[in-house]
């Protein structure tokens, strides 16, 4: 909790963990996490841990609701009953659900699903600790276990929280920030094709803050695409070097 | 599960009515005849629901929003003493198209509801302080339902103006506090808006754009994202609500529309309703 006194942006400009205002939280990605899925990843976030598992092309059931032309896509954005401070109840929340679009349309603007006419691609989004920026973390963990799927996309989806607290705009917001900070935009892109895959603003913005905000969400964005490719490089070449 | 909905299959006609849309979209006119960035006309009609607290039909173009409030007396939220709250739900009726099934609100419901209430949440518009009646208690809690009557695309704009008329007009059910204990007076009270929020829904077609599309465009859009401005211009609410690509560079551009279109729609609600501001 927070006590009145207690400031979120110190008087040289950090913040409560330290970081300065455009700075991300360490960042950890590991990919081919859980055995039984086509593709899987972990992605921790300062105290954020999410896992994203992915099944398929695979047939789809009930039969009746394949496409002729291309796979459906299916995601679930899901939190473990423990994950937050009071327990959460089991079964979907309206965020929960509302949540599981957003992210299904982002995954849906880069994956080729005119690939694969008449399949379904699931896509499990699990969060194991909510410490703030939960659905971009889980955005950024399910384009790599799609990616480990060996499903064909135009590029990776990156994504990040940034916000407003106490007046200043500030970079991959923690649980604490975004509860008692001003504003909170979680965005995701396909960093190579300079485009929005998902956007979403809860809270106050002057439009000149917006702009600083996209900017440096952006910066934030460019930093996770670069770790999300060394975490592919990295997998393969250990891959292809217990081949040898 | 978020599943892609079976109606969404890109069919050749959409594919042929895209084209026609992107061509007279390039000369600045649309299959209405409005040009990109007009709004269809809107009406505002409150008070019609006697039973509800306030109420509110609203169109925009053939499409019709019906909204009724309720008020129930209950507890603050733990971590809000002082404050009573509202929620919001909205639901598309089965009547309104032949795409909405009964049933309890599917996921497009859920997102309009949760995108009216950031609007009108993160605007401050309701001061929930007033609503408070013993700290920690008891407190008003207001119940904003939304209802879609008639679908003929672009049902959030709409939505957001029938939310608000009906929070405008409503007449709550006075409560007073007599030795710790709650009772009802008789009278009733007026909500007095901090803040008029309203949205702007945007289409995009191969990089061009137009503001509220109706049911034809919106089957051809490649994307869609809705944006919230309060009267001082400040965004308060965002959300894409549709799966494809928003070039980074346009965003600047649709905000600055944004902030003209939610200042005509504010323009015409307080003219409709007699609300100097």
């Amino acid at each position: 909790m927070k006590d009145s006194s207690m400031r979120l942006v110190k008087e040289d400009g950090t913040r409560i963990d330290g970081r300065r205002l455009d700075e991300l939280r360490p960042l950890s990605i590991e990919i081919g996490v859980l055995e039984k899925s086509d593709g899987s990843a972990y992605v921790q976030l300062g105290r954020t841990k999410v896992f994203a598992a992915v099944f398929g092309p695979k047939e789809v059931h009930p039969k009746h609701l394949a496409l002729p032309d291309r796979a459906i896509l299916n995601c679930r954005y899901h939190m473990t009953s423990f994950s937050v401070d009071e327990r959460k109840p089991l079964g979907m929340t309206r965020r929960e659900i509302e949540l599981s679009k957003v992210i299904r349309e982002a995954l849906e603007s880069v994956v080729f699903l005119e690939e694969f006419p008449r399949t379904s691609i699931d896509v499990f989004i699990e969060i194991i600790e909510a410490d703030g920026g939960t659905r971009t973390a889980g955005l950024t963990a399910a384009s790599l276990a799609l990616a480990e799927a060996g499903i064909p996309m135009v590029d990776l989806v990156a994504a990040v929280a940034v916000g407003k607290i106490e007046g200043q705009i500030a970079l991959d917001l923690s649980d604490l920030e975004d509860k008692y900070g001003e504003a909170d935009m979680p965005i995701a892109m396909a960093p190579r094709l300079n485009s929005i895959v998902l956007l979403q603003l809860n809270g106050r913005l002057t439009r000149e803050e917006f702009k600083k905000a996209l900017e440096l969400g952006k910066k934030g964005i460019m930093e996770i695409y670069q770790k999300q490719r060394d975490a592919l490089r990295r997998k393969y070449s250990e891959e292809a070097l217990m081949e040898v | 599960m978020s599943a892609i909905p079976p109606q969404s299959k890109k069919s050749l006609i959409a594919g042929i009515v895209q084209e026609k849309i992107y061509n007279l979209l390039q000369q600045g006119k649309r299959l209405d005849g409005r040009s990109p960035v007009d709004l269809r006309p809107i009406t505002i009609t409150t008070g019609i629901v006697e039973k509800a607290d306030g109420s509110s039909l609203v169109s925009l173009g053939k499409t019709k929003i019906l909204v009724g409030i309720k008020t129930e007396i209950g507890t603050p939220y733990p971590d809000r003493p002082k404050e009573g709250s509202f929620t919001v739900n909205a639901e598309l009726l089965p009547l309104a198209s032949i795409g909405f099934e009964p049933g309890p609100p599917d996921e497009r419901g859920v997102e309009l509801a949760r995108v009216v209430d950031r609007s009108i949440r993160e605007s401050k518009a309701i001061d929930l302080e007033k609503l408070c009646l013993i700290e920690g208690e008891k407190a008003y809690i207001l119940f904003i339902d939304i209802y879609v009557l008639d679908y003929d695309g672009n049902y959030y704009d709409p939505s957001v103006i029938a939310a608000l008329a009906a929070l405008v007009t409503a007449k709550i059910p006075k409560y007073e506090v007599v030795g710790g204990k709650v009772q009802k007076t008789g009278e009733y009270f007026n909500l007095k808006l901090q803040k008029l929020p309203f949205t702007t829904t945007f289409g995009l077609i191969r990089g061009k754009f137009l503001v509220d599309p109706q049911l034809e465009e919106e089957a051809a859009l490649d994307v869609s994202i809705i944006i919230g401005v309060d009267q001082e211009g400040n965004i308060v609410s965002i959300q894409k609500n549709s799966p494809g690509l928003i070039p980074e560079t346009i965003l600047e551009q649709l905000i600055e529309i944004a902030q003209e279109k939610t200042n005509a729609i504010r323009n015409k609600f307080c003219e409709a309703l007699n609300i100097v501001i």
